[in-house]
C-alpha cells in the first residue's frame, strides 16, 4: 500500500486492516481463580469464600504473618539491590534446602544439590517440566489423581505428556494404597512422577509413613523419578521436619530426587512469587552443570525471580529469632486449622447429617476434599454464596467460627438427602 | 548377610527392573544409609506388612540420570560484570551491562522509589495473590503511559494488557501467544539485537530470522537492508523493533525513517512487535520516546509491545513489565486477554506484586509522577553528557580525521563503538576496559571523569589493533 493509501486507509479506521486476533476464541476460565471472581463479584453479605488456597484469620482477613513484617522492616531502603541479589539469591536456596532435606544433610555438605530460586511453586514445577523435556523428550510425567488442576496445564505447556496414578478413594475418603503401588508398578521403567509430600491438593490426603516407605521402594525397583511438590510444608502437621518427611525417606534410600518448594502460604508470600527448585545430583560437577541449565530456562522466560521475595524469605530463615517467629506463627495457623476441622464436623454431626463426615478431619492441611458434587457445589453457590471449586475441594482457611454456622447449615442442606457423591 | 539381602533383591525385582543389581555392591553405595528393617518378608514382599525393611538399598540405583547434562554457555552480558569483578587493576572500567550508574559509578535507586516503597511499607498492605493477569491499576497506568491516556486504543479498550515479569517474561508471554495463534509464523528481529531475544524465541519454539540494521561502514543504520529484508519477509510476520534507544547499537531510525518502516509493514501485512525497555530513558521524556510505537498505533495497526521498568524506574531486579497487544476491536482484546492470562498460569500463576505496586503508586500520584519524570531527565541527561564528553576526548585525541560523531548521534545506555572483537579484547586486556565482544559500550558505567581514559583505550584500540 502506498502511503497516501495507507493514510487514506487510516483514515477510514482500523477495520481495513487485516484482523489478526479473529482465531482467537476466549480462553476456558482457569477452575481455581475464577471461583475467587465470582466471589468478589457477589454483593451478598453472607458470602463466604472457601476456593483459593490462601490463609485467614478467624475474622476473615488476609494475614501478614509478623516474622514477615520484621524482615520487611530489616530490608527497608535496601539500597544497591542488584548487588545484593546474588548472595540474597544463594542464600534462599542454601536455606530452602535446608528446611527440604534437614539442616545437616549429608547431600548439602557435599554440594550435591543443583538449586535455583523460582517463581514460587508453579514456577519451580514449570522451570523442572521443560527441563525434563529438554533432557528427556520422550518421558512422561505421573500425576496423582487428583492433583492441583495446574499441574496439567503446565507440563501440557512444557510439552511433556501425561498421565496419572491413583490416589484418591472417593469411597473411603482416604488414600487408595494398593491401587497407587500396582499404577507404579505398572508405569514404563524410568517414568517421572509428581508426588505432594504432605498435605496433598485437593485431597488433604496423605500416605503414611509407612506408605510413603513402600512407595519409595517400589519407585526404586521400576526406576521412577521422583519429583516432590512441597507447597505446604508445615502445613500438614504444624512441624516442618514432619512434613518433609516422605522426603527425606526416599532420600535415605537412595532416590535421586527433585523438589519444588512455594513459600507462598506457609509464609504468607503469596504475590511476592518465592520458591525454590532443588534437584539432588550425584556429585557437585553436575550439580554444576545442571544448575546452569536449569538458569538458562529461567533466562529465557522471565530472567530471576523477583527481588523482595527472595530478601524476605532469606531473612527469615537466616536469623534464628525470626524463623522461630516464623515456626511459632505457622504452628498459629494450623492450630486454628485444625479446630475449625474439628467444629465443622461436629456441626454437621449435630445437625442430624446422614452422612460421614469424619474425613473432614481426616484429612489434612488447608484443603478438605468434602465429596460435595458439582450439582451441590453450583446449589451452594447460587442459593448460599458460598464459593468452592466444583470438585468440591473447601479451603478450610477460608472458614471462620462466626461463618461456621451458617456454612454447616448450607451444607447440610444440599446433602441431607444423604446420596454420596 | 549381603547375599541374604541381594538374593531377597533379586526375588523382590521382578522382570520389570533392569538393575544391575551386582553393580550397586561395588562401592557406589556411600550415598544414603543401609538400614535393614527389622523383618524381611520373604514370602510376600510387597504385601502390607508391619515392618516394611528398608530393603531398597540394595536396588539402590545411584546413577543419576542426569550423567550426560554439560555446563550451559555462560551468559556472554553476565559474564563480562564476572571478569570485571576479578580484575585487581584500579583503572578498571566496567562498561558491560546495561545497569545505570552514578557519576560515582554507583547503583542508582531512585528517590522516587524509595518514597513509594515507604508510602506501601506504612500502609502495610497484604501480600496476596495478584489476578492472573497482574494489579490492575499498574496495568491501567502503562497502558496509559505507552499509549498516552487519550489515545483513541485506549479509550476504545482495544489493548490487552497483562502484567509481566519485566521486559524477558512479556517477551515470552508474546511469543507464547505467537507460537499458540500463529505456528509457522516468523519473527524478524534486528541484526544484532539483544542477545537474549534469540533465546526467548528459541524455547517459545517460534522461528525467527534477520533483518539488516547495524552497517558497519557507515557505524549507522543499514535502512536500505532494513527496509528490503522487511520486504522480503513472508506476508504475516513479526517484526521486533525496538520502541527507543536500540540495544546494542544505540541506533534509532529518524522519525521519517519511521514512517517508511510503517509503510513496508502495512504493505506486507506483517505485525509490528515493539520491545520498550527504555520509556524515558533514551531522550529524558517519556512520551518522545514512545513517538515510534504511537506512530505506528495510529496508522490503525494491530500490534504488540513488551515493556520494561528495569531501567527507567531501576526497577531490575523487581522484574516488573507487561506485554500490550493492540487489537482492532475491545472484544478482540478482551479475548486476547484470557489467552495471554491461560499462557501464564501454567508459567507462574500470578506476577510479583511489589514491582507492580511501586510503579502504580508512582504514575498514580501527581507529585511523584514528577519527581519521576525529573530523575528520568537526570538520568538520560548524564548520559547525555557524558556521550558528548567522550566525543569532545575522542576528537580531540585521535588525530587521523576519523569521524566519531555516531556517538552523538546514537541513543540510550549503549554505544556500538565499531570495535571488532579483537579490538574490544584489546580494550580488555591491555586497558582494563570491560566491555562486550560486538563492540557495545554501556555509557551508563561511564562518568566525566574516565572519558579521557576510555578515549585512549579506543583511539589505540582502533588504529593499532587488526
Amino acid at each position: 500500500m502506498s502511503r497516501a493509501l495507507g493514510d487514506a486507509v487510516a483514515r477510514r479506521g482500523v477495520s481495513a486492516h487485516r484482523q489478526w486476533w479473529d482465531r482467537v476464541r476466549p480462553a476456558p476460565k482457569d477452575p481455581i481463580t475464577s471461583v475467587s471472581r465470582a466471589f468478589l463479584a457477589d454483593a451478598s453479605p453472607n458470602k463466604i469464600n472457601l476456593g483459593v488456597g490462601a490463609y485467614r484469620d478467624e475474622e476473615g482477613k488476609p494475614v501478614v504473618l509478623r516474622c514477615v513484617k520484621n524482615a520487611e522492616a530489616k530490608v527497608a531502603g535496601s539500597e544497591f539491590l542488584e548487588s545484593i541479589s546474588a548472595s540474597a539469591n544463594s542464600r534462599l536456596v542454601e536455606e530452602s534446602v535446608k528446611l527440604v532435606y534437614g539442616k545437616d544433610a549429608n547431600v548439602i555438605g557435599e554440594g550435591r544439590l543443583a538449586g535455583v530460586q523460582t517463581l514460587s511453586g508453579t514456577g519451580a514445577c514449570r522451570l523442572f517440566a521443560e527441563f525434563q523435556r529438554r533432557f528427556y523428550p520422550r518421558s512422561k510425567i505421573y500425576f496423582p489423581d487428583p492433583t492441583w488442576s495446574n499441574h496439567h496445564s503446565i507440563w501440557k505447556d512444557a510439552e511433556v505428556p501425561q498421565s496419572t496414578f491413583s490416589h484418591y478413594d472417593p469411597k473411603s475418603k482416604g488414600l487408595n494404597f494398593p491401587a497407587l503401588v500396582d499404577d507404579i508398578k505398572n508405569a514404563p521403567d524410568g517414568s517421572f512422577f509428581l508426588l505432594h509430600p504432605c498435605a496433598h491438593n485437593p485431597t488433604g490426603v496423605d500416605p503414611t509413613e509407612e506408605e510413603w516407605r513402600e512407595i519409595s521402594y517400589h519407585l526404586k525397583v521400576k526406576n521412577h523419578f521422583p519429583f516432590f511438590d512441597m507447597a505446604y510444608q508445615g502445613f500438614s502437621s504444624g512441624d516442618l521436619d514432619r512434613d518433609a518427611q516422605a522426603i527425606r525417606t526416599f532420600l535415605q534410600d537412595g532416590h535421586l530426587i527433585g523438589c519444588a518448594q512455594s513459600f507462598a502460604k506457609n509464609m504468607g508470600l503469596y504475590g511476592h512469587r518465592v520458591g525454590c527448585l532443588s534437584l539432588l545430583c550425584t556429585d557437585t560437577e553436575q550439580a554444576v552443570a545442571v544448575k546452569s541449565q536449569l538458569q538458562q530456562i529461567a533466562r529465557a522466560m522471565y530472567g530471576s525471580p523477583p527481588i523482595r521475595g527472595v530478601l524476605l524469605v532469606s531473612t527469615i530463615l537466616g536469623d534464628p529469632d525470626t524463623k522461630a517467629l516464623w515456626v511459632e506463627e505457622l504452628r498459629a495457623m494450623v492450630n486454628r486449622i485444625c479446630k475449625i476441622r474439628e467444629a465443622l464436623r461436629e456441626s454437621l454431626e449435630k445437625l442430624g447429617s446422614p452422612l460421614n463426615w469424619e474425613h473432614i478431619t481426616n484429612q489434612v492441611g488447608m484443603f478438605c476434599f468434602s465429596g460435595i458434587t458439582p450439582q451441590q457445589t453450583e446449589q451452594l453457590q447460587r442459593k448460599f454464596h458460598i464459593y468452592m471449586t466444583a470438585d468440591g475441594r473447601i479451603s478450610m482457611a477460608g472458614v471462620t467460627m462466626s461463618n461456621m454456622d451458617y456454612l454447616a447449615n448450607a451444607i447440610h442442606e444440599v446433602t441431607k438427602s444423604g446420596r454420596e457423591s | 548377610m549381603a547375599s541374604a539381602m541381594l538374593s531377597f533383591a533379586s526375588a523382590a525385582a521382578s522382570a520389570s527392573a533392569s538393575l544391575p543389581v551386582h553393580e550397586n555392591l561395588k562401592g557406589k553405595t556411600k550415598i544414603g544409609s543401609v538400614n535393614f528393617g527389622s523383618s524381611v518378608q520373604e514370602r510376600n514382599p510387597f504385601g502390607k506388612t508391619k515392618h516394611f525393611g528398608r530393603v531398597s538399598m540394595t536396588v539402590a540405583v545411584n546413577v543419576s540420570r542426569f550423567e550426560g547434562i554439560t555446563m550451559a554457555p555462560p551468559d556472554p552480558i553476565l559474564g563480562v560484570s564476572e571478569a570485571f569483578k576479578a580484575d585487581t587493576d584500579e583503572k578498571k572500567l566496567n562498561l558491560g551491562v546495561g545497569a545505570y550508574r552514578t557519576e560515582e559509578l554507583q547503583p542508582y535507586v531512585l528517590k522516587v522509589v524509595k518514597k513509594a516503597e515507604n508510602l506501601m511499607l506504612e500502609r502495610g498492605e497484604n501480600k496476596e495473590y495478584l489476578p492472573i493477569e497482574g494489579l490492575a491499576a499498574f496495568n491501567k497506568a502503562t497502558a496509559e503511559l505507552l499509549f498516552g491516556a487519550e489515545n483513541p486504543v485506549i479509550k476504545q479498550q482495544r489493548v490487552a494488557t497483562v502484567q509481566g515479569l519485566s521486559g524477558t517474561g512479556s517477551l515470552r508471554l508474546a511469543a507464547a501467544l505467537i507460537e499458540r495463534y500463529f505456528p509457522g509464523a516468523k519473527v524478524l528481529i534486528s541484526s544484532p539485537t539483544w542477545g537474549n531475544h534469540k533465546n526467548i524465541f528459541n524455547d517459545a519454539r517460534v522461528q525467527w530470522s534477520e533483518y539488516r540494521y547495524y552497517d558497519p561502514k557507515t557505524v549507522g543504520l543499514d535502512f536500505d537492508g532494513m527496509i528490503a529484508d522487511i520486504k522480503a519477509a513472508p506476508e504475516g510476520s513479526f517484526i521486533l523493533l525496538h520502541g527507543c534507544a536500540h540495544n546494542p547499537t544505540g541506533i534509532d531510525p529518524t522519525p521519517e525513517q519511521w514512517e517508511k518502516i510503517a509503510d513496508v509493514i502495512q504493505e506486507k501485512n506483517h505485525i509490528p512487535f515493539f520491545d520498550v525497555a527504555y520509556q524515558g530513558f533514551a531522550s529524558g521524556s517519556l512520551d518522545a520516546d514512545a513517538a515510534s510505537v504511537r506512530l505506528l498505533s495510529a496508522r490503525g495497526m494491530e500490534l504488540l509491545v513488551a515493556q520494561s521498568y528495569s531501567k527507567n524506574l531501576g526497577l531490575y531486579a523487581e522484574r516488573i513489565g507487561a506485554i500490550n497487544v493492540v487489537c482492532s476491536s475491545a472484544d478482540a482484546a478482551t479475548r486476547v486477554k484470557s489467552q495471554l492470562k491461560r499462557l501464564a498460569r501454567p508459567m507462574y500463576s500470578n506476577p510479583p506484586v511489589h514491582g507492580a505496586k511501586i510503579v502504580a503508586n508512582i504514575v498514580g500520584d501527581p507529585a511523584l509522577f514528577n519527581e519521576w519524570k525529573a530523575e528520568m531527565e537526570m538520568m538520560a541527561g548524564r548520559i547525555k553528557n557524558v556521550r558528548q564528553k567522550l566525543y569532545d576526548s575522542l576528537s580531540a585525541k585521535d588525530k587521523s580525521g576519523k569521524d566519531w560523531s555516531f556517538i552523538l548521534k546514537q541513543i540510550g545506555m549503549f554505544s556500538f563503538t565499531g570495535l571488532s572483537k579483537t579490538q574490544s579484547d584489546n580494550m580488555t586486556n591491555k586497558w582494563h576496559v570491560y566491555m562486550t565482544k560486538d563492540g557495545r559500550i554501556s555509557l551508563a558505567g561511564l562518568n566525566l571523569a574516565k572519558c579521557e581514559y576510555l578515549a585512549d583505550a579506543i583511539v589505540d584500540s582502533y588504529h593499532n589493533v587488526s
